[in-house]
């Protein structure tokens, strides 16, 4: 079975003049960062795979679909783990 | 038409908001504990697995470990629970105004507004369960009835995850089984005078003659009946309302039984430094103080008395306090937890009047000091300033009842 982790992540967002947040790219921890091809869907849900809640992003990246949350005033993806 | 209510129950609210932050546990029976080095050890909820091996709130830790030896218990979040509960809240909120908060994990909403009969009633209240599960990950069970009572019983009818809908026309079968312990108010005291008469199901309540129910149950009597019976129709109060405060008070079960009076009044000043705090916060004063003792044997008593003027100052709480604990308990004693209420509660805008000596002038005066100080906490956090008194015994004073330990509970006669 497929074990995840919740890694909270910087996130480089775009806020509109009406208040709305678009995430434009995410920044891992050694550095790399990740382009936002597209956002699909925007809406509160709960990450049961890594454990939290929050607005979650559907979004695009290098032709993968995955989630980014935003809980509060942090980000975190699903990771999974390695081992 | 009949009104249609939902009551709305998280599931294990404590264990379900950690089992969700926590996947890696979420498979294994957990607990939710206060901390036994703290001498709060007791089970706070437990999930569903935990609960199935017996593990029930309330339970002493050690008592819950023989039931099951596996058990992962884990410290209680209050913060996390209040803003899982505000988001509940905030989800209700969008169906109606008419939202009755019951404690954290429940509330009462009123939508007969929002639908015509019961089926479109349970439909809606399918959606809000569904809906609270997907974007906040734990699950809610909503009893469906026309009144706040029998619907309080539906969500607890089946858990978890659920929606029950008591009409008029299956009440009768439905409830009317139901032991007469499920209903609220029924306590272990009344279900014994209940059941020593021959009255075991909720249905004998609500076919027993209320002035036969009244002569051994006094005036709840005829409250357990209405609750039976389906008569009872209380509003749901609006979202916004906020009842009247009519007493304010903190208590703590200290961390090593307290065995001087120095031990008592340092007590004391913390939890005296709160209850004035939330006082001033609500712009009151009180005209009379109480305190709660309850001794390593578990006795507990409560005791009062008026203060000389109305005040908001944390030394005469004390002080009075300290005279009341003096009247009530001579050395030696082992106290296991202290309480203090201020009650009797007036605007601080009230009229005073002064005195010969200047007692309320110099009250007034320390009234005006410690609203500075609530200034410099509110900016820079509770600890940037204290009593130097308090850092004598840091261990025991070592506690913050204005930050944390603010859940309080909630009772049906709200004042």
């Amino acid at each position: 079975m497929i074990k995840y982790k919740k890694t909270y992540v910087g996130v480089t967002a775009f806020f509109s003049a009406d208040g709305k947040v678009l995430p434009l790219k995410i920044h891992w921890e050694d550095g790399s960062g990740f382009p936002i091809d597209k956002v699909l869907d925007i809406r509160p849900a709960a990450s049961l795979k890594a454990g939290g809640a929050g607005i979650r992003y559907t979004c695009r990246i290098n032709m993968h679909e995955k989630y980014l949350f935003l809980e509060e005033n942090r980000w975190f993806v699903e990771e999974i783990c390695k081992n | 038409m009949d009104r249609v209510i939902f009551h709305v129950d998280c599931n294990k609210f404590f264990a379900s908001v950690e089992c969700l932050h926590r996947p890696e546990i979420r498979d294994f029976p957990v607990a939710v504990c206060g901390s036994t080095e703290e001498r709060h050890g007791i089970v706070l909820t437990a999930n569903q697995i935990a609960s199935s091996m017996g593990v029930k709130t309330a339970q002493p830790i050690w008592q819950a470990m023989q039931k099951c030896p596996d058990l992962i218990t884990v410290a209680p979040n209050y913060p996390l629970y209040m803003r899982f509960s505000n988001l509940v809240h905030k989800i209700c909120c969008e169906y109606t105004d008419k939202v009755e908060s019951f404690g954290l994990d429940e509330c009462w909403l009123d939508v007969s507004d929002n639908v015509s009969d019961f089926q479109q009633g349970e439909l809606l209240a399918h959606s809000i369960r569904e809906r609270i599960k997907e974007e906040l990950g734990i699950t809610v069970s909503i009893g469906v009835s026309w009144n706040k009572v029998f619907s309080k019983l539906g969500s607890d009818y089946k858990k978890p995850d659920a929606v029950t809908v008591f009409s008029r026309e299956n009440y009768k079968q439905k409830v009317f089984p139901l032991d007469c312990r499920d209903l609220l108010y029924v306590g272990p005291a009344t279900e014994k005078k209940l059941k020593s008469r021959g009255i075991f199901t909720i249905g004998d309540i609500a076919k027993a003659k209320p002035e036969e129910l009244c002569s051994f149950l006094g005036k709840n009597g005829l409250l357990l009946y209405d609750f039976a019976s389906g008569r009872e129709n209380s509003p749901v109060k609006n979202a916004c309302h906020k009842s009247d405060i009519k007493s304010v008070g903190n208590s703590v079960t200290a961390p090593r039984d307290l065995e001087t009076l120095s031990d008592i009044k340092l007590t004391f000043t913390v939890l005296a430094e709160t209850v004035a705090r939330r006082l001033r916060d609500q712009g009151l004063k009180a005209e009379k103080v109480g305190i709660s003792v309850r001794n390593s044997e578990l006795e507990t008593y409560v005791r009062q008395i008026s203060l000389p003027f109305a005040t908001a100052s944390t030394n005469i709480l004390v002080d009075k306090a300290m005279e009341l604990f003096r009247l009530n308990e001579k050395e030696p004693f082992k106290i296991r937890s202290i309480g203090i209420c201020a009650f009797n509660l007036s605007s601080f805008d009230k009229t005073v009047q002064f005195d010969l000596f200047g007692d309320v002038l110099r009250n007034e005066k320390n009234e005006n000091l410690e609203k500075t100080v609530d200034v410099l906490k509110e900016r820079f956090g509770g600890d940037c300033i204290k009593r130097a008194s308090l850092l004598s015994d840091i261990k025991l004073t070592d506690f913050d009842p204005y930050e944390n330990h603010r859940v309080h509970p909630e009772g049906w006669f709200k004042l």
